[in-house]
């Protein structure tokens, strides 16, 4: 059946550097199509006109960090039907969450000439823990393959397929030699969800966790093969707390490796 | 020169190697075979001599793979690789068919095979095996069109292990490494010193019509002796052995053994020993919509029982935990696949405990099952 209607779309901005939302205007041959099946309605990347809501899709990029962005999320939320977040700082909190694990309060005091500037709350969260999300779909950025599957996917009433499976899969269908196992190169890619379409092992660099834990990771197995293959505790630490680092399984991951008592 | 008959054993002197890869491309083959990429060998498109291995070797072990220089100059002087030649009968990705709107119905276009015939150079006893075995599964009571096509036209070139890897077993399920049967020609790589040549063995008439024109000479007793000394010498240093006496009931009647939580609490649920199975075939396929609605593509991917979403039913998941998950695959590669395919799903090469991350071993895995269980049971045979 052909679609009834033209959808309208609202793309958000939180705590993120944008990446995300241009990957939408990245999308280059499939921009026009896209605007040809929906209304954008509020773009602040690609337009300075704003339609008024409510809307029927959001896009929404970045974290929470302030009182003011908890407020906000919640005003888009009333006005979206339909609220899909984009991106590593959406669904897990951003590379902003490293403050998560460390005294926020000790930063403002240190780091800033006018600390009663700076109003900040002392996390970076997810949309998620905000407000309810009808989907998240990851990535630091996020693929502009898998976008354009939502937006088409919306436009159908139907699940998006975006797989929830490790990057290995992506890795080996690709044809890719495994740089854990031939290189003895630590790598990611066997607790990262898929997304990327393994790119950095493509490139002879092991996985950096950049779409996430994927849906059953076992890092607990992974870490002493990575240990193994060179990597300190504190390489291990570091390598489960970027763009994912709230994530909840990466969390368990670096805060692992941390409470390991040291060796003499 | 006469056509050579089934059958019949030949000497191709190693300066002489060219020659064959020359008939073949003169026969309309587009011929793949293992080649040096990114620190391994895997398979790709072989257009000269210079494309093959030659001095190259494999270190194998469980969860280690290492590309090394051999002090020789032989073509095939290694093992397996990451990759199978499942990848050119089934590929990775596939688009099946595509459907585009026309008024208010739409119209089917079902891909096609149009590529030129394949030449596979370099299979090993243990892959003519796992061809077997796919050959089952996608071209026996369901056939399916791609593979059918392809696997039709594709001449087989097997090569005899001149050696074997640290994680092959080919003797312990009957695969090899003597090639016995399914091959158009068979070669054993003889390096000398001092003299360098292959003993070509001739399995179909359409082998032996690609070698008219490639100069060949009788063997002797001496040279056939010689591989079967090699292939002797393959057999006695397999890397790793399965005792496969019993081996459906084995584990099927262990389904609750306590080992299975132990290997889950290893398994990465990663896929990666699927995806280096040569007879692992699950797929999943996916519409791919055009976003204007008119036309959709359906592809077909490669899939595996490792994955959360393979089992997801509409309200449930039937295999939500890794140990049901490692167990499925198991206990389908060496027992179910029995009932299914009245053959084993494992041939014994390797791969999935060289690429396994963390070095998962199947063949320690049986073993730890079968040591606890007091009397193994009771008449020969698989069963
Ligand atoms: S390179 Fe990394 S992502 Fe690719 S198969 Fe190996 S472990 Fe997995
Ligand atoms: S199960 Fe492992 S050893 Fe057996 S055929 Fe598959 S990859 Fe090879
Ligand atoms: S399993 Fe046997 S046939 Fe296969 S590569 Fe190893 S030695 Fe050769
Ligand atoms: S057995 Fe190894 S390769 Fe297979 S899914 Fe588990 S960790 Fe991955």
């Amino acid at each position: 059946m052909p679609r009834k209607g033209r959808p309208r779309l609202a793309v958000w901005k939180f705590a993120s550097c944008d990446g995300c939302q241009l990957t939408l205007l990245d999308c280059e041959d499939d921009l026009l199509p896209v605007a040809a099946a929906i209304e954008i309605a509020n773009f602040r990347e690609a337009s300075r006109a704003v339609v008024e809501g409510p809307y029927d899709l959001s896009l929404v990029e970045g974290s929470i960090t302030t009182a003011e962005d908890a407020r906000r999320i919640r005003e888009v939320r009333a006005q979206s039907r339909t609220l899909v977040t984009i991106g590593a700082c959406a669904t897990a909190g951003g590379i902003q969450a490293l403050r998560n694990f460390q005294d926020v309060e000790e930063f403002r005091r240190v780091v800033y000439a006018r600390p009663e500037y700076i109003a900040t709350l002392a996390t970076s969260t997810a949309i998620r823990d905000h407000v309810p999300v009808d989907f998240e779909l990851r990535g630091c950025p996020i693929s502009k393959h898998q976008l354009l599957e939502v937006i088409t996917a919306f436009l159908d009433e139907r699940v998006p397929e975006v797989s929830t499976e490790s990057v290995c899969i992506e890795c080996k269908r690709r044809g890719n030699v495994c740089v854990l196992v031939a290189h003895g190169t630590p790598c990611l890619g066997p607790v990262t969800q898929a997304g990327c379409g393994a790119i950095c092992p493509a490139f002879h660099r092991g996985c950096y966790g950049c779409f996430g834990p994927m849906d059953t990771p076992n890092a607990t197995s992974l870490i002493p093969r990575l240990e193994e293959l060179g990597m300190d505790r504190g390489g291990v630490e570091r390598v489960f707390r970027t763009f994912n680092a709230a994530a909840p399984a990466f969390r368990a991951a670096s805060d692992s490796v941390k409470e390991k008592p040291v060796a003499p | 020169m006469d056509e050579l008959s089934v059958g019949s054993k030949r000497i191709l002197e190693r300066e002489d190697f060219p020659r064959l890869l020359a008939a073949l491309t003169a026969a309309g083959y587009r011929v793949v075979g293992p080649t040096v990429r990114d620190g391994a060998i895997v398979y790709g498109d072989i257009r000269t001599e210079e494309d093959l291995p030659i001095g190259w070797t494999d270190r194998q072990e469980a969860g280690t793979y290492r590309l090394e220089r051999r002090n020789d100059t032989a073509l095939f002087g290694f093992n397996v690789g990451p990759h199978s030649w499942k990848k050119y009968l089934f590929p990775p990705r596939e688009r099946l068919w595509t459907a585009t709107r026309v008024g208010s119905s739409f119209d089917v276009a079902v891909e096609e095979d149009t590529g030129p015939p394949m030449a596979f150079l370099g299979l090993r006893a243990c892959e003519l095996a796992g061809l077997d075995v796919t050959d089952r599964v996608f071209d026996g009571r369901v056939r399916d069109p791609g593979y059918h096509a392809r696997r039709a036209r594709t001449l087989l070139i097997a090569v005899q292990c001149g050696q074997a890897g640290g994680t092959c077993f080919c003797v312990s399920m009957g695969t090899g490494p003597g090639v016995t049967r399914g091959y158009d020609l068979a070669l054993t790589e003889i390096v000398g010193p001092p003299h360098h040549y292959f003993l070509v063995g001739v399995g179909s008439p359409t082998g032996a019509s690609v070698l008219r024109g490639v100069p060949l000479s009788p063997a002797t007793e001496r040279e056939t002796g010689a591989a079967e000394t090699l292939l002797a010498k393959t057999a006695a240093s397999m890397g790793r052995s399965l005792n496969t006496e019993g081996i459906h009931d084995l584990l099927l009647t262990n389904m609750e053994h306590p080992r299975w939580e132990i290997v889950a609490r290893r398994c990465l649920s990663c896929t990666n020993c699927t995806m280096v199975c040569p007879t692992c075939f699950c797929h999943t396929t996916e519409e791919v919509p055009e976003l204007s609605g008119d036309r959709v593509e359906r592809w077909r991917r490669w899939d595996s029982c490792f994955n959360l979403e393979f089992t997801q039913l509409h309200t449930s998941n039937v295999r939500k935990s890794p140990l049901s998950r490692y167990r499925q695959w198991l206990t389908h590669k060496l027992a179910s696949w029995y009932d299914q395919f009245d053959t084993s799903g494992c041939i014994g090469c390797g791969r999935c405990i060289t690429w396994c991350p963390v070095g998962i071993d199947l063949t320690e895995e049986v073993a730890a099952i079968r040591s606890t269980v007091a009397a193994s049971p009771a008449v020969g045979g698989h069963r």
